[in-house]
């Protein structure tokens, strides 16, 4: 019994920072995407894949560039001057970054929620009409149950239903971010961009858009900012750590909140940052 | 090491973590040598203070989770912030059942009641303890200064304690047969052989706990193992 032999192996060490390969397949694909405000060069050389039907979290500091990157996915940047992309972006086999595309189409593949409430001053159920009439010229009956679909996919259904011609600006906060999402959803989008889409809200309504979040994953694929961790860790298949512009690390969500490989995200997560 | 977090109050909570675990351990440490010393000496007054001294061990390790789960509360860990805590919490549970086995020890000093003293298991039963202390000591040591290697020592190292558990039994079956009058004192001491044994095991696995702090996961591989007293006996040839 003496002469057991013993090695302690300590598994080898995981994939590189910037794997890319995500184990569904991918819907959203960046390589060696760069982005400039004027002389400023913003993103660095990313390399990133979203998995389809899974969530994607971005953190860092403010100013790492993770909105602007989530701005990219649906060329909202082209809005204002001065601000350029380079490299390559790709949405299934559709280049993002294609000069040419059609704008109002890829933003209907890839609808946006913003950090504040953003109802439009119509109707409840004009709010959600609204965007579809852009896309579809469709009957009032049919309009009737893609409205109702919609709210029930953001999970505003039972709350408005009776009331679906009040203004959307009298719902409450909470309320009113899951009417954008319904109104995003309503347009049947491919990919989903939330950038901080509770840190306006309280828990409750924190919590419910959340739990809509992951629901909303077995439809549609999610690209999330957020500067709340434990909503990072709660509602991400995979986080993405940003930090000057650069992709410092991207790994199983688990993976990064319980033990992270680089120095930085650590320092980050655990609020030892400079 | 790691440097400050932003939040200066979280550093002392996690330092005030750890200095809870160390104090806990060096009661433990000491309970196991005075435990072993009032059963070798029949010291039965020591046996009683080392039977006291559980409440103390108990009460830290209530302390400590308390501690723990108000941090966990307070703060949302993440990452080796939260490896630590969990750490805290399961080396503080390790060390609660060391002092439970030194107080099983203790106990069984005022039932020695034979003047029988074989000199050999004594002998045994002393460097077993001075083996496994000195375990606790090294691990404890090790997950105070985040020492992986000090710690990987420990988790192999166990073997010894095991083999000289087993040679113990052997012996301590022996003189059983021999003489029926030394059941009874045999039974205790065996029961002691066997404490100190397990005392070693919760020092292995505080050396799981520190590689999973260090590492961020647990242990894959299979721990040498020597305890074969499950197949000790006095029929040659077996």
């Amino acid at each position: 019994m003496t002469d057991v032999s013993v090695s302690v192996s300590v598994p080898s060490a995981p994939a590189p920072a910037v794997s890319g390969q995500a184990d569904a397949p991918a819907k959203v694909t960046a390589r060696g995407l760069n982005f400039y405000y004027g002389e400023n060069h913003a993103l660095k050389n990313i390399n990133i894949t979203l998995g389809n039907h899974r969530v994607t979290a971005f953190i860092g500091p403010s100013g790492c560039g993770k909105s602007t990157l989530l701005r990219i996915f649906n060329r909202m940047y082209d809005l204002y001057p001065g601000q350029r992309a380079t490299g390559q972006l790709m949405l299934d086999q559709t280049n993002i970054l294609d000069p040419k595309l059609d704008l109002n189409l890829l933003r209907a593949r890839v609808g946006m929620v913003f950090q504040k409430p953003t109802p439009f001053p119509m109707t409840i159920y004009e709010n959600i009409a609204f965007g579809i009439r852009l896309y579809e010229k469709i009957s009032r009956s049919e309009m009737d149950g893609r409205v109702e679909k919609a709210l029930r996919g953001g999970a505003l259904w039972n709350e408005v239903k009776d009331k679906l011609n009040s203004s959307g600006l009298s719902l409450s906060g909470g309320q009113q971010q899951r009417l954008c999402i319904a109104r995003t959803v309503a347009v049947r989008p491919e990919v989903i961009l939330f950038d901080e889409p509770c840190s306006a809200l309280d828990p409750i309504s924190t919590a419910k858009i959340e739990e809509l979040i992951q629901e909303l994953a077995e439809d549609y694929t999610i690209a999330i900012v957020t500067h709340n961790m434990q909503q990072a860790a709660r509602v991400s298949d995979k986080t993405a750590f940003m930090y000057l512009g650069e992709l410092i690390e991207f790994d199983e969500t688990n993976k990064i909140f319980t033990s992270p490989n680089d120095r930085r995200t650590q320092d980050y997560i655990t609020g030892r940052f400079g | 090491m790691v440097s400050e977090h932003t939040a200066k109050a979280f550093d002392s909570d996690l330092q005030e973590l750890t200095r809870l675990v160390a104090e806990m351990g060096g009661l433990a440490e000491r309970m196991i040598v005075e435990s072993v010393d009032a059963l070798i000496r029949r010291d039965v007054a020591l046996g009683k203070r080392v039977v006291m001294a559980d409440a103390e061990i108990d009460n830290l390790q209530r302390v400590i989770e308390e501690r723990a789960v108000l941090t966990i509360a307070r703060r949302q860990p993440m990452a080796v912030d939260l490896r630590e805590i969990v750490g805290a919490m399961r080396v503080a549970t390790d060390l609660e059942r060391i002092g439970d086995l030194a107080k099983n020890m203790g106990k069984r000093v005022a039932a020695l009641e034979s003047d029988f003293q074989p000199l050999k298991l004594i002998r045994g039963l002393e460097h077993m303890t001075d083996l496994v202390q000195s375990q606790v000591k090294s691990v404890l040591d090790a997950y105070a200064a985040h020492d992986l290697p000090a710690a990987m020592t420990v988790w192999k190292g166990d073997e010894e304690v095991d083999a000289i558990c087993t040679s113990l039994f052997r012996e301590l079956l022996t003189y059983m047969m021999e003489d029926p009058r030394n059941i009874s004192f045999c039974i205790h001491l065996m029961f002691c052989a066997k404490n100190i044994e397990r005392i070693g095991d919760h020092a292995t696995n505080i050396a799981e706990t520190v590689f999973y702090m260090i590492e961020g996961q647990q242990i894959l591989d299979k721990r040498p193992k020597g305890d074969m007293t499950a197949f000790a006996t006095t029929v040659p040839g077996n």
